[in-house]
């Protein structure tokens, strides 16, 4: 059985809020998506299927809307808002990303849905809240990861620092506000309660920072962005010192990542990494190291440089999975730099049966995509069904459910409500 | 106060450093009774990380463990004893939730694996949190965040094309998992509240990762194109850049992508002769002219604060933001309206910051109700009132080393 059974979610979200419905959705939710008529501008955005700039092609749609259902629906018409008012008296859940007060202004903000349901979960997911100094502000990927403060941190220190050049800012903001809504869903099944879930794409951007924030509260030091080499900014002996970490090695055929960390924390896998190049005739100089006595993140420039020099000669002489592999065997945190296809041939993944093979009877293909990421012994989630065409289940729910005949249908499409 | 959402659950809580005690930390703030357990003898990493309580080390005086564990109690306890492993049980039998992030070897060992703790408990919701997941040729790797954000694709994704990967500052993958977790206990407490049923949650870094690369995935399923990284680029806008401003390594995110903010952006800029060249008349030439255009816009940035450039973008519609340093977060009157940061007293560190909720709930708000427990913070209330155990056995188990009180 799955975990979300019978549950009804309306998604309302327009492009970047996706994420939050998807998850209901591979959970066992029935999520319908409602689409403004011709087509969510989700639609438009690429990468596309054999690069067909087509609404039904897009791979951030198809990405994004598995296991959900679709019907167009125009909310700025009269029909439609009476409409989506019939839907929500039955659903658990509405989800929307509309700007601060536009659903309001339609007579269709949480009070007014409420009113209707007192069950329903509301999920908001805006920039930055609801209200707020910020609230009427814009924001894009670029500019969530900027005031989010993870992009400070990220990047070569000579160059302006950078987002990831795949957007992620809306997808932190629906997924923590899919926190929220479970919370508020725990809480209404035992109380018959419903509420609002206000999320911010901003604050759960500054999730993503780690020690970032405690370390200016705790020392008054903003950490420096790094490229292949970080900066881990602290304070010792009441001086700010800016520590280099190296996070990116060159091998022979690409990029690892591997750090080295000092302490208790660092000596096993240290002491495991030197005797394996040792066994080669690299890094003789490291062989009864006492890495116990460096700090958690080693901070003295000569040492780090004698650590580094054999350490960087092994990895070039080794292939990406050479060293993957060994570090496996000697349970050695070293991890590939990996790219897309490295990622589809990944043998952990292939064996956790993690790709699902997808139907698209239209195009008489399936494909691989990515599967749900936790196995569950009760509630295993199967291959997601592929993301709907545009209004796919108009009939099943205008008709089927809401009793609606060919003929009403046929003035709502005509009315462009639909 | 109010009855917190989770009030009555019951946690025991053997999970370490970020993605399990992230994720046991919103059962916590609604309401849960989460018990950390952990020992002196194999210390949570984080308890040896900075940020230090005045830059000095300690197992008490790290902000960064503090950070995770809001609301929790803490216990010490040594596994690799006999009598450890048995008041692990009775944990086990006490909780709704067992939480864990060991190797799947070692929870065998002790016996307090899934099959061994249903046994005791038979609708145990227990949650493994690990790198790749149990099972599989890589099931036991060892590890952190940012290995699983560099293997999951994000390494390669972040920089220049021009310069090794960057990798994102941190250990990215680490603050997209505990979310799923979150997203999938309480989902499972649920449905045990339902059906009477527990169930194993077996949770991989790797996989939750890549959920937020599905599209770059895709397009190599069914293209075969390879994504890298294209510093701040975009194919839809231009500009689409963090620019210099006044100030010290400050800068300021600008994203256009329509005509209308394109016009908008040249308005603010007072639009000088360069913005009316043919070179930059459409998104196409643009992003042909994008690096000279980039240069020009740089110049005007300079003159004024990452503040001030936001706001004068903003109030002309185009999407813009300081790229915001720690302090600044601080200081972003935002982040002061939605009470992000929360401040605790903490026994060692004082009073001091945490991190708080990305979102909000009208009727039943999450609360962070006390600071990250100290090492042991709370043996002598947790081995008396859940376990049930007199001051001698507790005194005589702290003897023995069992109830661990030092490294």
């Amino acid at each position: 059985m799955s975990l979300m059974g019978p549950h009804r979610v309306l998604d309302l979200t327009l492009e970047d809020g996706f994420l939050c419905g998807k998850i209901l959705a591979d959970m066992g939710c029935d999520v319908i998506k409602v689409e403004p008529p011709g087509g969510d501008p989700g639609r438009g955005r690429g990468p596309f299927y054999h690069d067909l700039p087509d609404p039904e092609m897009s791979l951030y749609w198809w990405a994004f809307n598995t296991n959900k259902r679709s019907i167009t629906l125009g909310l700025e018409t009269s029909d439609g808002r009476e409409i989506l008012r019939k839907l929500v008296s039955s659903a658990d859940f509405i989800i929307e990303s509309f700007a601060p007060g536009y659903l309001e202004g339609l007579g269709l903000g949480y009070q007014a849905l409420s009113a209707l349901n007192p069950r329903l979960i509301m999920t908001c997911i805006t920039p930055f809240g609801q209200t707020g100094p910020y609230a009427g502000y814009k924001a894009t990927d670029l500019t969530g990861m900027a005031m989010g403060g993870i992009m400070y941190a990220s990047g070569d220190e000579d160059r302006p620092p950078v987002r990831i050049s795949y957007p992620q800012a809306w997808s932190h903001a629906a997924l923590q506000a899919c926190v929220g809504t479970m919370n508020a869903h725990y809480h209404r099944e035992s109380t018959g309660e419903g509420q609002q879930v206000d999320a911010s794409m901003q604050l759960a951007v500054m999730w993503t920072q780690m020690n970032i924030t405690v370390t200016w509260d705790m020392n008054r030091v903003n950490t420096k962005r790094g490229g292949a080499v970080k900066t881990f900014s602290m304070r010792r002996d009441g001086q700010a010192v800016d520590i280099p970490v190296r996070y990116t090695w060159e091998c022979k055929d690409g990029y690892v990542n591997f750090v080295v960390l000092g302490h208790k924390t660092g000596a096993r896998v240290n002491r495991a990494l030197t005797e394996w190049m040792n066994g080669e005739g690299i890094g003789l100089e490291l062989k009864g190291f006492q890495w116990e006595k460096l700090g958690f993140f080693p901070d003295d420039p000569d040492t780090n440089a004698m650590i580094e020099k054999p350490i960087a000669e092994f990895f070039r002489r080794h292939t990406v999975l050479e060293l993957y592999r060994g570090a496996i065997e000697r349970r050695i945190w070293l991890a590939p730099i990996g790219t897309p296809s490295a990622t589809m041939e990944n043998e952990q993944l292939k064996a956790r049966d993690f790709w699902r093979e997808v139907e698209h009877p239209e195009l008489g293909e399936n494909i691989l995509y990515p599967g749900w990421p936790i196995k569950q012994s009760e509630s295993p989630v199967g291959p997601p069904r592929r993301a709907p065409r545009i209004g796919e289940h108009n009939e099943e729910i205008y008709m089927g459910e809401l009793g609606l005949n060919q003929v009403e249908l046929g003035m709502l499409r005509a009315a462009k409500v639909i | 106060m109010d009855k917190q959402i989770f009030e009555g659950v019951k946690v025991a809580d053997f999970t370490w450093v970020g993605v399990g005690p992230i994720t046991t930390k919103n059962l916590a703030d609604h309401g849960a009774t989460v018990v950390r357990i952990e020992s002196h003898t194999h210390l949570d990493t984080l308890r040896v990380a900075p940020p230090f309580k005045d830059g000095v080390p300690g197992v008490d005086r790290s902000a960064f463990v503090a950070d995770y564990n809001s609301s929790k109690y803490g216990v010490s306890l040594d596994l690799n004893k006999p009598k450890g492993i048995e008041i692990a049980r009775r944990f086990v039998l006490w909780a709704d939730v067992v939480a864990e992030s060991f190797s799947p070897k070692a929870m065998v060992k002790w016996g307090l694996d899934y099959e061994s703790a249903r046994k005791i408990k038979p609708d145990i919701i227990y949650f493994s949190a690990s790198q790749q997941g149990h099972g599989g040729p890589h099931g036991g790797f060892i590890g952190f965040g940012m290995m699983m954000a560099s293997l999951a694709g994000f390494g390669h994704l972040t920089g220049w094309p021009d310069r090794l990967p960057a990798i994102p500052y941190g250990a990215y993958t680490d603050f997209i998992s505990p979310f799923y977790g979150s997203i999938a206990l309480v989902a499972a407490l649920d449905h045990r509240r339902k059906t009477g049923l527990g169930q194993h949650l077996d949770l991989s870094q790797l996989e939750c990762g890549i959920q937020f690369l599905a599209p770059v995935q895709l397009d190599y399923a069914v293209n075969g194109r390879e994504w890298c990284r294209v510093g701040n680029r975009d194919p839809s806008a231009a500009p689409h850049n963090a620019y210099p401003c006044k100030g010290n390594d400050a800068w300021c995110a600008i994203a256009v992508f329509t005509d209308e903010e394109w016009a908008a952006f040249c308005r603010v800029l007072g639009g000088p002769e360069w913005t009316r060249e043919e070179r930059f008349s459409t998104l196409r030439n643009r992003r042909r002219s994008e690096e000279e255009m980039d240069r020009l816009i740089g110049q005007w940035t300079l003159d004024y604060t990452p503040r001030e450039v936001m706001e004068m973008m903003q109030g002309a519609g185009v999407a813009s933001g300081v790229v915001q340093s720690a302090q600044d977060q601080f200081d972003d009157p935002q982040v002061r309206h939605r009470d992000f940061f929360q401040y605790l007293d903490h026994p060692v560190i004082g009073r001091h910051a945490y991190d708080g909720f990305s979102f909000e709930l009208s009727k039943t708000p999450g609360k962070l109700r006390s600071a990250g427990p100290c090492l042991g913070q709370h043996n002598e209330l947790v081995y008396k009132e859940i376990l049930g155990m007199t001051d001698d056995e507790i005194g005589d188990l702290m003897a023995e080393g069992v109830i661990t009180t030092e490294e």
